[in-house]
């Protein structure tokens, strides 16, 4: 990240989202909201002063609620840019009308509370979509406690713990109470792979991140037990077999095979109820600490942003690919391509994999003049167009617009967007929207023609 | 062992499909079922276990097993399942496959007091209980179980030498012969 903010053909645009997309591949009107984070991006120097005397705490939002953070804050050390902003809904003197300490103590005079928000429209030739996933909300299970019992944590929770930089500095302790874990529980599939809850899919992440908490666990502290209840282990990757294998053999954690039905607090502690099906039994483990691992789910606003950038997704959420196995980094619309978690669950090599594979696709585009597409698109005839604009409403990729020829307004194709899906073809009333190559003369010639070789080869069976 | 390859392998999970609705080839045996339920472990067969056996087409050892009587119908299984199976109800549709089978059942003992607990009800519209352990205890052949329970019971006036009747006892029996009828194949 640092070094993407330092190279001379990349600018940073941080804090900032896409409001609207107009236009098509080599030639899109993006246009770009930049919220104002009141710290002037030129003046000031990361020094990290006005967050230190900051007066204002609320609950950081990067270590899930787990510890504080200032109103004019980075959300996280190596965020980049360097440069901090400032929380208008926590931010004494916006809620309150005085404090300005950071404005007073900032020794390059970069605070700015008179910043306002920016609309900038620019020009791009193509469109990578990376805006990743969410975790799935596990409240919604009544019976595993989550946001009921305290010591029912997330992997996020977890994965935050063990980071030395997080809230507790790397020391994986019980929310409740502040003690250290001895027996972890991990539930896997907990969102996932469940009908119920509407999400059937497999979140893929899951297995490989519990086997390597558990193997992190065991490192840290050897007096910890994991018990992990798992549907099926899905370690399909480079490695990936063995490394669960290391987390059983090598670092003794105990996979059961089966479902948890509850969770409930017994003393201080957690009773998990679960089934071995491999033994066909009940089981109960007494954990310190149980740790779901919460379904990969698109980020709320993904259909919102889809619809700005006119790509298709589907039932959940995801954005969908132009094709599964041929174009998997292409989305239906040319010129914006899909990497990362907003497509499907992905881990970290997958994402890495097709990010480069979306970004070659864009230097393909880019480094061109001009554009070699599929000649099967549609066309319309101006001169037997009514304009009736039937045409538009019913196109799926915006690839038709209206325009005026001697003063008459018809329809007219923008060759880059269209797909040659034939649906203006098959809407139009005087014929005038055709696809080149099936234009209705061709498909009777066609027809006509088959019949003829029928004919011939004297296949035809004619019952007057 | 050679349960795997008779003829029509699905036979059994279409039965339960077309008594009860359910599909179990959606069953992803995750077990949550079996994990949930507070009768496990008194069953022969564990709950997640019935369905594996329907999905493979073992009907012989499911009809005869204790499990599909001994459940009690809580539907914890069926709240909980991920897929949305109703375990519960594919378990009334085994009693049910078990009983017109004419095979011996798991529990017969169990069989027995329904028997004759609806018996009571289907006379009088509400159980008689010097009656049905009476009856239950000759049936099992052990006449004087609990008898020492009994004169202690009497003397507070749990127990009534003659039962009671409700007013409208016409429309219980309409009931039973009603749904006797599904019993029909």
């Amino acid at each position: 990240m640092t070094e993407s903010s330092h190279d001379e053909n990349i600018e940073l645009m941080t804090y900032a989202e896409v409001v609207d997309v107009k236009g098509f591949v080599g030639n899109f009107d993006v246009t770009i909201r930049k919220k104002p984070r009141y710290v002037d991006l030129t003046k000031c120097t990361g020094c990290g002063l006005c967050t230190e005397k900051c007066p204002a705490k609320v609950p950081s939002e990067w270590n899930l609620d787990m510890g504080m953070r200032k109103a004019i804050y980075k959300p996280f050390g190596q965020a980049v840019p360097n440069v901090p902003v400032i929380d208008k809904e926590h931010c004494i003197f916006f809620t309150k009308g005085k404090c300005k300490a950071c404005q007073k103590l900032c020794p390059a005079g970069a605070v700015d509370f008179e910043q306002e928000e920016e609309l900038v429209t620019k020009k791009f030739g193509a469109i990578i979509v990376a805006t990743g996933f969410t975790q799935f909300d596990p409240s919604v299970y009544g019976e595993y406690g989550a946001g009921k019992f305290k010591d029912v944590i997330t992997g996020l929770h977890l994965e935050r713990m063990l980071d030395s930089s997080g809230p507790t500095g790397g020391h994986v302790v019980r929310p409740s109470d502040q003690k250290e874990p001895k027996n972890i529980v991990f539930i896997q599939c907990v969102g996932s792979r469940d009908e119920s809850k509407g999400r059937p899919y497999c979140s893929r992440i899951c297995c490989m991140y519990t086997a390597k908490q558990a193997i992190l666990l065991k490192d840290h502290y050897p007096e910890t037990q994991s018990y992990i209840f798992y549907i099926d282990i899905r370690a399909a990757g480079k490695n990936y077999e063995e490394f669960v294998k290391r987390a059983q053999r090598e670092y003794g954690a105990l996979y059961i095979r089966g479902r948890v039905s509850k969770v409930y607090e017994k003393g201080d502690k957690l009773i998990v109820r679960g089934v071995d099906t491999l033994a066909g039994k009940q089981v109960e483990v007494e954990a310190d600490l149980v740790v779901l691992a919460t379904a990969v789910v698109p980020q709320p606003d993904a259909v919102e942003l889809a619809k700005i950038l006119n790509i298709p997704y589907d039932q959940y959420g995801f954005y969908s690919e132009a094709h599964p196995k041929l174009q998997p980094v292409e989305s239906v619309t040319k010129g914006i391509f899909l990497t990362g978690s907003c497509q499907f669950p992905k881990d970290i090599p997958d994402s890495v994999a097709t990010t480069g594979a979306a970004s070659v696709r864009t230097c393909e585009i880019l480094s061109k003049s001009e554009l070699i597409l599929d000649p099967k698109v549609a066309f319309v005839n101006p001169d037997i167009c009514s304009g009736c604009l039937n045409c538009v409403e019913v196109c799926p990729f915006n690839a038709i617009e209206s325009t005026k020829v001697d003063g008459r307004t018809v329809a007219q194709v923008i060759p880059t967007l269209c797909h040659g899906c034939g649906n203006c073809a098959s809407t139009c009333r005087t014929s005038a929207a055709n696809v080149s190559g099936f234009t209705d003369d061709q498909i009777y010639a066609q027809v006509a023609s088959v019949f003829e070789i029928l004919k011939k080869e004297n296949l035809l069976e004619l019952s007057e | 062992m050679s349960y795997l390859n008779s003829l029509d392998i699905h036979q059994f999970r279409n039965r339960i499909l077309s008594i009860s609705g359910e599909d179990v080839s959606k069953c992803i045996q995750c077990g949550k079922c079996t994990a949930g339920c507070p009768i496990s472990p008194e069953m022969d067969v564990q709950p997640n276990q019935v369905l594996r056996m329907i999905q493979v087409n073992d009907q012989d050892t499911l009809l005869r097993c204790s499990t599909i009587w001994i459940c009690a119908s809580c539907q914890t299984c069926s709240v909980r399942c991920p897929e949305e199976i109703d375990i519960a109800k594919i378990m009334d549709s085994l009693r049910k496959l078990a009983l017109e089978a004419k095979i011996p059942l798991g529990e017969e003992k169990v069989v027995k007091f329904d028997e004759i607990f609806l018996e009571s009800i289907r006379k009088r519209g509400r159980v008689h209980e010097l009656e049905l352990v009476m009856k239950y205890n000759l049936a099992l052949r052990r006449p004087f179980k609990d008898a020492q329970l009994g004169p202690v019971m009497f003397s507070r006036g749990k127990l009534r030498i003659l039962g009671h009747k409700i007013k409208e006892v016409g429309k219980i029996k309409e009931i039973f012969r009603d749904s006797k009828r599904l019993f029909k194949p």
